[in-house]
């Protein structure tokens, strides 16, 4: 087993987004690789992995537009054919790269930021050109390494090859300096710190044009100037153009040089038409600000990456034509990670004022849910609404969200909102704003399990618990419910901390300070307290199903405790900083992340055990505040005792650097690896006779295939694929004559007509057996499967889950409760009975 | 766009009367005597506890912030660190407001202790500015203001404003043109004038006879002058050695030319138009090329797009700027549009390109000034583009006229100052000379004072008034303000007969004589004023060479008036109860004609000294009548003079900061003044922007000199040591924190006050105290008209 970062949270940290002529195709570097996109379908294609380090840059080799380098953090720089993620060479260089620069005109020439000293902390680096030494071998190394300019700034958008790469400008602070290679000689021009009416005038990003001798600098107050003539040291002149308010991030030339883009907080990008003075264009909304533009080399689409982990596909047009969106990574998360039970995405904060959602499985944001539901202004230092609470009921039919302003000011606003699921518009509604839900703000919320009523209990720091019941409301007397207060409990008017429900709902826990009161939910009587000084109670989390006698709490002064409610004693306790507790919800496991000496450990145990199942030293170096267990669509088997933990959900869990991590076991990465493959073959395809008679035939396939499997994400598996993957990987040249291949390929659709076919039939089977004894349904479509070829067999066998309760989605929930809760929970009690 | 109206409003009022800048109130009145109200300090004591009263004492006096631990006694406020000098000299202040005046007590003996009349109620009003021209020869810099006057700077002599031409009423200048070193202006009034610059008058008008005239340019051979007209013609006169003559029209158009502009050859004229520019073959006096200007777009449509301003560059660009906010780049081959830039939304009201034609800029209705440069794209390649560059802000309004000299930009508009915005590419060393200069007030006074009798009079366009300063009760610390006993009152508001506006005025010392000139007429009054009955009588039999002056000052003890006329000579008449007698003229021994600018006459009656425009200084023995003697010519002009009541010196400040003390009696530069010379001035004084207007002695401490400029008052220690360069010349406030023996050794001659802002005028009064009379520019600004309105960001 083995720890991974989760491929979706490292999208984009750098500028390098280039487009591609013949199928246009988006680099980003992420992590310690680059990933490759469709522009067209915006769909991760593959990535090229081989470096050992992050990747700090890329850069489209200009002798041939199929290939690209890369620099890395680990000294390398590597060419590869980004169509079919080829490693092509390694230069090794030795240092560690920080940026990677070419130009047309030098040919086996990188450009490459290097620090000045050894040790990287000093933020001194120099801009270096490397001769790349042209020879047979993989891995080569490159020492020729001349030093083109030392006291570089470390941003990489302050370096720019200027025309036909005759000269290379960059700036720093605020001195702007020219070098022409030819000439070999650096004109420098220098600002002033700033000017009389207070402007900041620090060169923040450069762009030259292509066929002028023109450089575009854009500055830390918001100014774009445009210099010219700066081979004189004195008649040199610049023009002044400012719309940003704030400083901006990254400037570009349009490939002709007829426009010049530019980008900042405001997240706008702005198009100067170039030449005639201040005429613009602007495309605002673009989501958070933006970092880096980039162009295509024809001038067809520009690219433009985010601060929220973005990439924006915008055509000449200036119309938006594609978004890849990684996991938004705001500021902080102040929800915690959840699970949204219906659609089983992952739920957290995302855009300013929104909740994203994100699925896992496919890697793939699904859709931001707007909370606040106010116009985001982007401006440093504002204080904005922000979402800091949700929960989700356990049907996700009900989202409860918390959203507050002035959390450093002294007057906090906060509205307790709460959402309904609409089937209609599949999506989340509006159902309930509570504006004063206490008096002070709300600490934590959780919903009850219960299945007939839903109930949100708040904790606030004004003492008190709320529950919160759906009621009609007395005076419109409309048929929605709206949700109003129940209950208002405290306890000797001491601050709760946390609140949780049993499995069944049958107990509320809310814990003041150092004590946990045990309430019932249906009468509201305080059932009973337990205390265990010393230290306020941090975590709250009861067992599961055969442990759901127990509580566990975590104090803040590292204790660990679990609880037996039936006997209302201390079980067990051991001394622990536990900074997070995750209960499994499909398990009786409990993940707990202890925070000491400077990193953070992971035990899973049982609570009826106070030995771990399984403990992870050294999970990272920081402390971990969210964890989420992850349900897995189709239960592993695994052997392996270590790993068994992780058959049923899997444990996703966030570090303070806004990395979402996960454990994963072997199987999964190779599976992994073979359905990113499958991608490439999906989306890399070339228009052709084939791709258009491939095409339809899929076309027909999914609509086929959708009445069946309405809410599976999983992605089907064309049928037939091996032989027309083969055909489709095999290079024309060496193909077989036509008339060997059209038997072969008719052959291939023939059968995959067949296995759709069958699907149908299956399914009209079943429905007409639906009354039928579930188990009997298993077996019976599994002896229908057997008649199937084998490579049916083995998708069926996948879904054997899903294909069981054809019943309603409702009743199928409820089936498995009864099957798996209920009866654990039963069999646990009878188990502590004795 | 306000300027786009004003045009009708100037079709229809060119026949008929055009706006004055003068007030309209007191135009049936010639003489009227004014009494203010005496409730004032009931106001001030309903006031006083009001905040409202406190925060414009605070604005008033000109502090940042009150000092809250010194307002527990409300009668006084104190100015914070106002102090002029830790060694003695303290300023007491006391406001003067038109609605609020103030006056102080008198003092203690206290060396340099004074007392200070800060008048705020000389509500003179700057004329806008409507044309400039450059003369690339003489590097003079002619300047066309809204009230007709025309005015002459310097431009390598610190823009030292060296002549003045008053106005007329209903004279609208619209153009303005050297030929050689003449000048000329039309307007709109139809006629084209020439000026007598040595005498600074107007030499002769002639009409055109094509209705008002808005725009004249001439040829750069000097050997025509083209004038665009309202009926659509374009006259060309021909320059002659005393006189122009019309020489033929060009084709008749059916709309007004609003610009012109020679191809530097000279065979060809560009004119703009309503909506067009054609270009006229001179020669023939056909249009070769007729090319339409685009309106603009939207509900302007329906607008003419008038060419405001045409520049014809020797290849044959032609570039217009217009107001629909284009400047236009076209060929004047083809007759076609090369390219446009979209510079601001409003009107491009003025162009004006460099003399090597390599950079252009254009002025704005919303008050920038932008700058288009010749600059190749490619680097070392011959390809050259016009690029818009820079862009400069100074101005709140129209820029109605731009000027590209050689190492600057000058804008002036509607706000009525002359912007100098160097271009620190064009300069070599960077100096005082090189700096940002803006050009508010004339370089000339105002204000003249009856020093015994306490009056003052100020000098308007149109008319006079005559103030009484107030006086004030009580003790008061340095820096705080006094009790007003007796506010400041309007004595006499004197209207000027006719058209032409006063050229320059004088009050005697006494207060018993007020005199003004205009460019054709002289008057004399005496004045009568006792308590509270003042009565003013004309001098109607004056001598006949007293008809006009250019410069009139009074003798110490009011029995003689010396005029400077023309051919810089000075007439002086002898004053009496009975009227004026002609004395006799004095004349310089040789030199220029130009005109005198300045007169000093000594306190003891025995010499007067005259300065003209061309930096001569002459010194007149009044009891022999004779010439004196003349000191040796600087090269920088002289701002003020005055002659020293004790040691009879002509003390001179000259435009470039320099000074210098002449010894009239040994005819030779004193010793202090060789010391100055030799050791230099500090670069602080020197780098100062706005020359010295006066120059003042103070009876009591001989060695003292007291000089203003508009931002600051200076007194010169000449017993004190001379500052150089290393030692720190605002030291006021140092010398303060140090003992009594430091301070000898750290203090120099120049003590600088810069307590008091926008200053017109500085005069020190026999009994020890100051008047300072400010003109606050804010409150000029206030009476502009509004300017364009503009978003801005975040309002």
């Amino acid at each position: 087993m083995n720890e991974v970062l989760s491929g979706m949270n490292v999208n984009l940290s750098y500028p390098a987004i280039t487009t591609e002529r013949v199928n246009r195709f988006v680099l980003c570097t992420s992590g310690d690789s680059v990933k490759v996109y469709s522009t067209r379908t915006e769909e991760w294609l593959h990535s090229l992995q081989g470096h050992t380090n992050q990747v700090t840059g890329i850069a489209l080799n200009p002798a041939n537009h199929l290939q690209v380098y890369s620099c890395s953090a680990d000294g390398t720089v590597k060419l590869w054919d980004f169509i079919d993620g080829i490693l092509i060479k390694t230069f090794i260089i030795g240092y560690p790269l920080f940026a990677i620069y070419v130009s047309e005109k030098h040919e086996g020439i990188v450009f490459l930021h290097i620090a000045m000293d050894t040790d990287s902390k000093k933020e001194g680096f120099q801009l270096v050109a490397v001769h790349l030494p042209k020879s047979a071998e993989q891995e080569v190394e490159a020492k020729e390494l001349s030093a083109v300019s030392s006291h570089i700034s470390p941003n990489p958008s302050c370096t720019a090859f200027g025309r036909e790469g005759q000269y290379i400008a960059f700036a720093r602070n605020l001195q702007l300096n020219v070098y022409f290679f030819r000439k070999q000689k650096t004109y420098s021009f220098s600002l002033k710190a700033t000017d009389k009416k207070g402007a900041k005038n620090a060169f923040t990003c450069i762009a030259c044009h292509p066929t002028d001798d023109c450089i575009a600098t854009g500055h830390e107050d918001g100014k774009i100037r445009l210099w010219r003539n700066f081979i004189h040291k004195k008649e040199y002149t610049y023009s002044t153009q400012h719309w940003h308010h704030n400083a901006v991030n990254t400037l570009c030339f349009t490939p002709e040089g007829t426009n010049l883009l530019s980008g900042g907080i405001e997240s706008v990008l702005v198009q100067w038409q170039y030449g005639t003075g201040n005429r613009k264009e602007f495309l605002p909304r673009l989501g958070g600000s933006i970092l880096h533009v980039s162009a295509s080399s024809d001038g067809q689409l520009f690219c433009t990456s985010h601060s929220d982990n973005k990439i924006t596909v915008i055509e000449s047009s200036f119309k938006v034509c594609g978004v890849i969106q990684g996991l938004v990574k705001g500021d902080a998360v102040l929800t915690d990670l959840m699970i949204d039970p219906r659609s089983k995405a992952l739920v957290l904060n995302g855009k300013p004022g929104h909740l994203q959602f994100y699925s896992l499985l496919r890697d793939k944001h699904l859709y931001n849910l707007d909370i606040v539901q106010q116009e985001y202004i982007y401006e440093a230092g504002l204080d904005q609404f922000e979402v800091v609470k949700a929960a989700f009921d356990i049907k996700g039919y009900w989202l409860a969200t918390v959203e507050e302003r002035g959390q450093k000011s002294a007057d906090l606003e906060f509205f307790l909102k709460l959402w309904s699921y609409d089937e209609r518009t599949q999506s989340f509604v509006l159902n309930t704003t509570i504006t004063a839900a206490h008096t002070d703000r709300i600490i934590s919320m959780c919903f009850s399990s219960s299945e007939e009523t839903t109930m949100l209990v708040t904790i606030a720091e004004d003492g008190q618990f709320k529950a919160w019941c759906q009621g009609v409301d007395a005076d419109t007397k409309q048929d929605q419910n709206f949700w109003s207060c129940d209950f208002v409990g405290s306890y000797h008017n001491l601050k709760p901390t946390n609140c949780s429900f049993s499995a069944d709902s049958s107990l509320l826990a809310v814990s003041f300070q150092e004590v946990i009161t045990i309430w019932s939910p249906d009468t509201w009587e305080l059932l009973t307290t337990l205390c265990q000084p010393p230290g306020v109670i941090r975590d709250l989390c009861f067992g599961r199903l055969s442990c759901s006698k127990y509580l566990i709490s975590t104090t803040t002064r590292n204790l660990l405790c679990c609880w037996n409610l039936l006997t209302c004693a201390l079980e067990w306790s051991t001394s622990v900083e536990v900074s997070k507790l995750q209960s499994d919800p499909l398990s009786e496991n409990v993940a707990a992340f202890s925070y000491q000496s400077k990193h953070t450990d992971l035990f899973v145990f049982k609570p009826n055990e106070p030995r771990p199942l399984f403990t992870h030293k050294n999970v990272c170096s920081e402390k971990i505040h969210r964890a989420v267990f992850v349900p897995r669509e189709e239960p592993l088997n695994n052997c392996d005792e270590s790993s068994q933990w992780l058959n049923r959900s899997q444990l996703y869990f966030l570090t303070q650097n806004m990395d979402l991590l996960t454990f994963s076991t072997a199987t999964e990465e190779d599976r992994m690896l073979s359905s990113s493959t499958r991608l490439v073959i999906d989306d890399s395809v070339a228009v052709t006779p084939f791709y258009l008679l491939l095409g339809k035939h899929r076309q027909q396939q999914q609509k086929l295939n959708t009445p069946s499997h309405q809410a599976a994400d999983r992605p089907q598996q064309p049928q037939g694929s091996v032989t027309i993957t083969e055909l489709l990987h095999t290079p024309a040249h060496v193909l077989p004559p036509a008339s060997v291949l059209c038997s072969m390929f008719v052959s291939s659709l023939l059968i995959s007509n067949t296995g759709v076919l069958q699907d149908p039939l299956r399914k009209e089977m079943e429905s007409s057996e639906q009354e039928m004894n579930s188990e009997k349904e298993e077996e019976d479509s599994e002896g229908e499967m057997e008649a199937c070829d084998s490579q049916q067999e083995l998708r069926v066998q996948g879904s054997v889950d899903e294909v069981t309760p054809k019943l309603s989605k409702a009743q199928e929930r409820e089936l498995k409760r009864v099957r798996k809760t209920d009866f654990s929970w039963m069999a646990g009690l009878i188990a502590s009975k004795p | 766009m306000q300027l786009f109206s004003s045009l009708w409003l100037w079709k229809l009022s060119c026949k008929g009367i055009i706006r004055t800048t003068t007030g309209q109130r007191h135009l049936k009145h010639t003489h009227t005597c004014f009494r203010k109200p005496q409730h004032k300090h009931l106001q001030r004591d309903q006031l006083q506890n009001s905040e409202d009263y406190w925060e414009r004492r605070r604005r008033t006096i000109g502090l940042k912030e009150w000092d809250h631990a010194r307002l527990s006694d409300p009668d006084w406020v104190c100015a914070g660190s106002a102090g002029l000098d830790a060694v003695g000299i303290w300023f007491r202040e006391c406001t003067h407001d038109r609605e609020e005046g103030t006056q102080s007590e008198d003092l203690r003996s206290a060396m340099g202790e004074f007392k200070v009349h800060r008048v705020r109620f000389f509500d003179y009003m700057p004329s806008g500015i409507r044309a400039l021209a450059f003369n690339q020869d003489t590097e003079r810099m002619a300047v066309a203001r809204m009230d007709g006057s025309v005015e002459v700077f310097h431009c390598s002599d610190r823009f030292f404003q060296e002549k003045i031409i008053p106005g007329r009423e209903q004279c609208g200048i619209e153009g303005l043109s050297w030929v050689g070193e003449r000048l000329f202006s039309a307007g709109l009034n139809g006629g084209i004038t020439e000026y007598d610059l040595t005498n600074q008058k107007v030499k002769y008008t002639i009409d055109a006879y094509g209705g008002p005239i808005w725009t004249i340019t001439g040829n750069q051979q000097g050997t025509h002058l083209a004038v665009g007209c309202e009926d659509g013609t374009v006259k060309l006169f021909e320059v002659n050695e005393d006189q122009i003559q019309f020489e033929r029209n060009l084709d008749r158009q059916k709309s007004r030319i609003i610009s012109l502009s020679w191809h530097p050859s000279g065979s060809k004229i560009a004119a703009g138009m309503m909506d067009m520019i054609q270009v006229f073959n001179v020669e023939t006096g056909h249009s070769i090329h007729r090319m339409l200007a685009d309106r603009g777009a939207g509900t302007s449509r329906s607008k003419e797009c008038v060419v405001w301003s045409v520049v014809y560059l020797s290849d044959g660009t032609i570039i217009t700027g217009d107001s629909v906010g284009m400047v236009k780049l076209w060929d004047d081959q083809t007759g076609t549009l090369i390219k446009s830039h979209n510079v601001t939304k409003c009107d491009v009201l003025a162009l004006s390109v460099s003399q090597n034609e390599d950079s252009l800029v254009a002025g704005t209705s919303e008050g920038i000034v932008v700058q288009f440069q010749f600059v190749s794209m490619v680097l070392e390649k011959d390809d050259k583009e016009w690029v818009r560059t820079r862009t400069f802000r100074n101005h709140t309004h129209d820029i109605r006229a731009v000027a590209e000299i050689t190492t600057a930009v000058v804008s002036g508009g509607m706000d009525a100052q002359l912007v100098v915005r160097p271009l620190l590419d064009k300069i070599e060393v960077r100096s005082a000379a090189s700096a940002l200069r803006k050009i508010h007030f004339p370089h000339r006074r105002l204000v003249s004072c009856a020093r015994k009798s306490g009056l003052m009079l100020f000098q308007y366009p149109g008319h006079l008034e005559l103030w009484r300063l107030g006086e004030s009760e009580g003790k008061g610390t340095p820096g705080s303000s006094l009790f007003v006993k007796r506010n400041p009152e309007k004595l006499l508001q004197l209207k000027v007969k006719g058209e032409d506006h006063i050229r320059c005025s004088a009050v005697s010392p006494c207060g018993g004589w007020i005199v003004y000139s205009t460019a054709s007429t002289l008057r004399l009054y005496r004045l009568h004023c006792d308590n509270n009955n003042i009565s003013i009588t004309k001098i109607s039999k004056l001598p006949k060479v007293l008809s006009s002056a250019n410069q009139l000052c009074f003798s110490s003890d009011s029995s003689h008036l010396f005029s400077a006329s023309a051919q810089s000579s000075v007439h002086i008449a002898s004053l009496s109860q009975s009227g004026c007698k002609f004395v006799g003229t004095l004349k310089p021994k040789s030199g220029s004609h130009q005109a005198i600018h300045l007169l000093a006459a000594s306190e003891d009656g025995k010499w007067l000294a005259s300065a003209n425009s061309d930096h001569e200084v002459h010194i007149y023995n009044l009891q022999t009548q004779k010439a004196h003697c003349t000191v040796p010519v600087y090269s920088s002009a002289v701002t003020a003079m005055g002659i020293h009541p004790a040691t009879n010196c002509l003390f001179m400040m000259h435009a470039d900061q320099q000074m210098f003390e002449y010894s009239i009696e040994q005819k030779q530069y004193t010793d202090w003044s060789r010391t100055v010379q030799r050791k230099g001035l500090h670069r602080f004084w020197v780098e100062r922007d706005t020359p010295c207007l006066n120059v003042m002695f103070n009876p009591q401490n001989p060695s003292h000199v007291i000089l203003h400029d508009m931002y600051m008052l200076c007194i010169i220690d000449q017993s004190l040591p001379l500052p150089d360069d290393k030692t720190q010349f605002y030291n006021q406030l140092t010398l303060k924190s140090l003992t009594e023996e430091q301070r000898k050794s750290q203090s120099h001659a120049f003590k600088v006050c810069k307590t008091f802002k926008d200053i017109l005028c500085v005069e020190l009064m026999p009994d020890q105290s100051l008047v300072v009379v400010e003109r606050p520019l804010e409150d000029i600004a206030t009476q502009l008209p509004a300017p364009i309105k503009q978003k801005k960001f975040a309002t």
